[in-house]
């Protein structure tokens, strides 16, 4: 089978292209190399959903993001993932650099961000009580928000699946060829396709380099992340930022859809694209910078932690057709504020391939909803008492941190979920307090029944990552 | 809304011995939640002997230790046993709503006692830095892995911490085959029971390091070994393995009623109230709340 169009990466930037194609008569598959969606780049994401600034006037990026943060809230009711309008604030320790907040101001207003205005010390303690005295101004965002970046990959993906999107994972792309269309190779097999967009992320370097357009690298950014307990949910009532400097937005006090407050991220350029490690360092700059901003941080809230990397090249995002090899479009360079915009980068993307002469027809029956995911932690016992008389074992807890069901677990798995990590994004099942200690082997056991694999086949996150290294149990 | 005199949450051997504690001493109608299919708590998976040298004089594994308490049920019709039943809420009034599977019951108790027992510190409260590749466990989820499913957690395993989960683990996965490498302590002596250390490492020749910090844990997919720092010699090596075991302490598990401290009526016992060693102390403890909350009710009529 010939595609219409394949596209290279399941993160966010791939799902959300593939999701906006699958409005049009075309048929499309997307590729991802890892065992599930959203577990390169995305799945470290923080989950904020800029407002545009902090970025240059004339940059694709900031306007991007602005069109982004707009079609993100109307998206987010359509596919049904949680969005949450909370503001932010980018803070200054010393009067003497109100000027450089009176600039983010006006670079903001001129790419359209609504909204903003500089806030003073009588605002900001009535407003942000846990915020340090030794602020004297802050730029107020109201228009940034959160949400879960896996689920909103997840969620993307779903309705595009829906609406007709084969997803392959496990493909890692080892070639690309030129046939009538393209041709390419992954681990597994062979794909063909008259259009391709690489939204490889970290990768997408390499695989441009496939296809003869190695004139930029991506440079891993590495951030590591650190959460709190659900309980310190009020840290901050916004998002906290310090002023950006060239490394990035610097260390911030995020708040998440999950309720858990996340400190950092630290910003360090590594070489190796698979370094997700923490360090003791990275542990102390983002504790020392976040006490700056908010005096009770306490690191005994803290319940997890983890890495991830931006790839970064050069200031802006790349977003071409490739003139010398028309019917590809290369998506590159897609760190923050890539969550944002990428319902804006998508549309940017359909545009460029109906230049580059893909036919686009709209689809009659073009299913623009997909109804909410139910989860226990996010309801009401009046609603948890509904979700019982739909399915009993709604009330056959299994993750008692979260609050998870086995009901909410083994639909998961249904819908695509094929490691404990997997389970883990959709659901929280494992996100809290106890790390698993008590709902692993529940949740192997649902993921070995719903997809037929012995225990021992059981991942954390792909092969290789086997949970268990034997089984003990005499044959029956 | 149903009443119950007595509610108490946790079918462990602190909540089995408050129940029956609390029916001999006259409370007429008791519901006992438990969380899990089984009573017992996490005597199940405790399938070494030393359980019961105190409180039974005789030496039992932990699921016999628990059959004890729970053979003696059928005698207490009184107790009425709620199994799969997942407390989710404890309000000042009394109120508890709980899950179990196809409904959500709200129930008004006199008195409550809370046997929620404890969870196990992770790798993450103690902000060990490194890679989160698979085969880090806790060393009660391994013991439940090795014990109550039969699944070998792996091969070649480093242990941090020395509390007696931990030590326990290194017998019980030297036994199964693996190999345990060392055990890793950052204080100056084992947090574990003198017995144990002597009948889980030494007698199995496993080396226990005092004085010994990881400072990372190394592995993409799976783990693949520990950077270790000699505290005394200030020197750092690595040590390959598969599988690393965190057995770093206990915390009680209080956050359902953790607003609710103080509230008369409501009482706490076994690891829920404070971190035990042995299980016997548990059983005494416990049964002395038990009491507690029948003269609570007492008193409560009489007024």
């Amino acid at each position: 089978m010939i595609y219409d169009i394949l596209i290279i990466g399941g993160g966010v930037t791939g799902t959300a292209v593939a999701r906006e194609l699958s409005r049009y008569q075309l048929s499309i598959a997307l590729l991802e190399k890892e065992a599930e969606l959203a577990f390169g780049v995305s799945k470290s994401n923080s989950g904020i959903v800029h407002p545009g600034t902090q970025n240059p006037p004339d940059s694709l990026k900031g306007r991007l993001c602005v069109r982004g943060n707009k079609l993100l809230r109307g998206l987010s009711r359509e596919i049904g993932v949680y969005f949450k309008q909370v503001g932010e604030l980018i803070i200054i320790t010393t009067a003497a650099d109100l000027p450089r907040l009176q600039k983010l101001l006006s670079d903001g207003r001129k790419l359209g961000v609504r909204g903003l205005r500089i806030v003073d010390r009588k605002w900001l303690a009535k407003n942000e009580p846990n915020l340090s005295s030794a602020v004297p101004y802050a730029l107020y965002a109201p228009t940034a928000g959160i949400i879960s970046p896996y689920r909103l990959v997840y969620d993307l993906a779903e309705n595009a699946a829906a609406n007709g999107v084969e997803i392959f994972t496990d493909q890692l792309v080892t070639g690309v060829k030129k046939g009538r269309g393209f041709i390419v190779e992954t681990t597994r097999r062979k794909f063909e396709a008259r259009f391709m967009v690489n939204a490889a992320g970290l990768y997408a370097d390499e695989v441009a380099a496939l296809y003869g357009a190695a004139d930029f690298k991506i440079t891993p950014r590495k951030g590591e992340e650190y959460l709190l307990d659900k309980k310190r949910e009020n840290l901050t009532r916004h998002i906290i930022f310090p002023l950006p400097t060239d490394k990035g937005k610097g260390m911030l006090v995020i708040k998440t859809s999950d309720g858990n407050p996340m400190i950092g991220p630290t910003a360090e350029d590594i070489e190796d694209k698979t370094d997700l490690s923490t360090t003791a360092e990275g542990f102390r700059k983002v504790t020392d910078s976040v006490r700056e901003m908010a005096p009770c941080l306490d690191t005994r809230d803290i319940i997890a932690y983890f890495a991830g990397l931006r790839p970064v090249s050069g200031a802006d995002f790349i977003i071409r057709a490739e003139t010398a090899l028309p019917g590809i479009v290369t998506v590159a360079g897609i760190q923050s504020p890539g969550l944002t915009a990428s319902p804006a980068i998508a549309e940017y993307v359909v545009r460029l391939l109906r230049k580059a002469g893909l036919n686009l027809r709209r689809k009659k029956h073009f299913q623009k909803y997909r109804p909410a995911t139910s989860h226990l932690f996010a309801s009401s016992v009046r609603r948890i008492r509904g979700l019982l008389e739909r399915d009993p074992s709604y009330g056959d807890i299994v993750c008692r941190c979260e609050l998870v069901s086995a009901r909410e677990i083994r639909e998961a798995v249904r819908r695509g979920a094929r490691t404990m990590d997997g389970v883990k994004f959709r659901t929280r099942a494992q996100a809290g307090r106890c790390h698993g200690g008590f709902c692993t082997t529940r949740i192997m056991k649902i993921i070995a029944e719903e997809l037929k694999l012995p225990l021992t086949a059981v991942t954390k996150k792909g092969a290789g990552s086997e949970l268990v290294t034997g089984d003990r149990r005499a044959p029956v | 809304m149903r009443r119950y005199e007595l509610v108490i949450v946790g079918g462990g051997p602190a909540g089995l011995a408050a129940a029956i504690a609390a029916a001999d001493r006259g409370a007429r109608n008791i519901l006992l939640l438990e969380r899990d299919q089984y009573l017992g708590g996490i005597l199940n998976q405790c399938i070494h002997p030393g359980f019961g040298l105190q409180y039974f004089r005789e030496e039992l594994t932990g699921p016999e230790y628990a059959a004890r308490f729970i053979a003696e049920l059928p005698k207490y019709p009184q107790i009425e046993i709620s199994r799969r039943s997942f407390a989710v809420k404890v309000t000042a009034r009394k109120e508890i709503t709980y899950l179990k599977p196809g409904c959500c019951e709200t129930i008004k108790a006199g008195a409550v006692i809370m046997a929620t027992g404890c969870r196990e510190r992770t790798r993450e409260m103690i902000h060990i830095p490194g890679d989160r590749p698979a085969g880090v466990f806790s060393a009660g989820l391994a013991q439940k892995l090795l014990n109550i499913e039969g699944l070998l957690p792996g091969k070649e395993v480093v242990i941090i911490g020395s509390g007696d989960i931990g030590l326990i683990m290194a017998r019980r996965l030297t036994l199964e085959g693996a190999r345990v490498k060392a055990v890793l302590e950052i204080q100056e002596k084992s947090a574990g029971l003198t017995r144990n250390v002597v009948q889980c490492l030494e007698d199995f020749n496993i080396p226990l390091y005092l004085r010994h910090q990881v400072l990372k844990i190394s592995g993409r997919g799976r783990v693949a070994g520990v950077t270790v720092l000699n505290m005394q010699e200030n020197k750092t090596f690595e040590l390959a393995c598969d599988t690393v075991l965190v057995s770093v302490g206990l915390l009680p598990e209080r956050d359902i009623f953790a607003d609710l401290s103080g509230l008369p009526g409501l009482f706490v016992c076994g690891n829920a109230d404070k971190v035990y060693d042995l299980v016997d102390n548990v059983t005494r403890d416990s049964k002395k709340t038990g009491f507690l909350a029948v003269e609570y009710l007492r008193s409560k009529n009489a007024e």
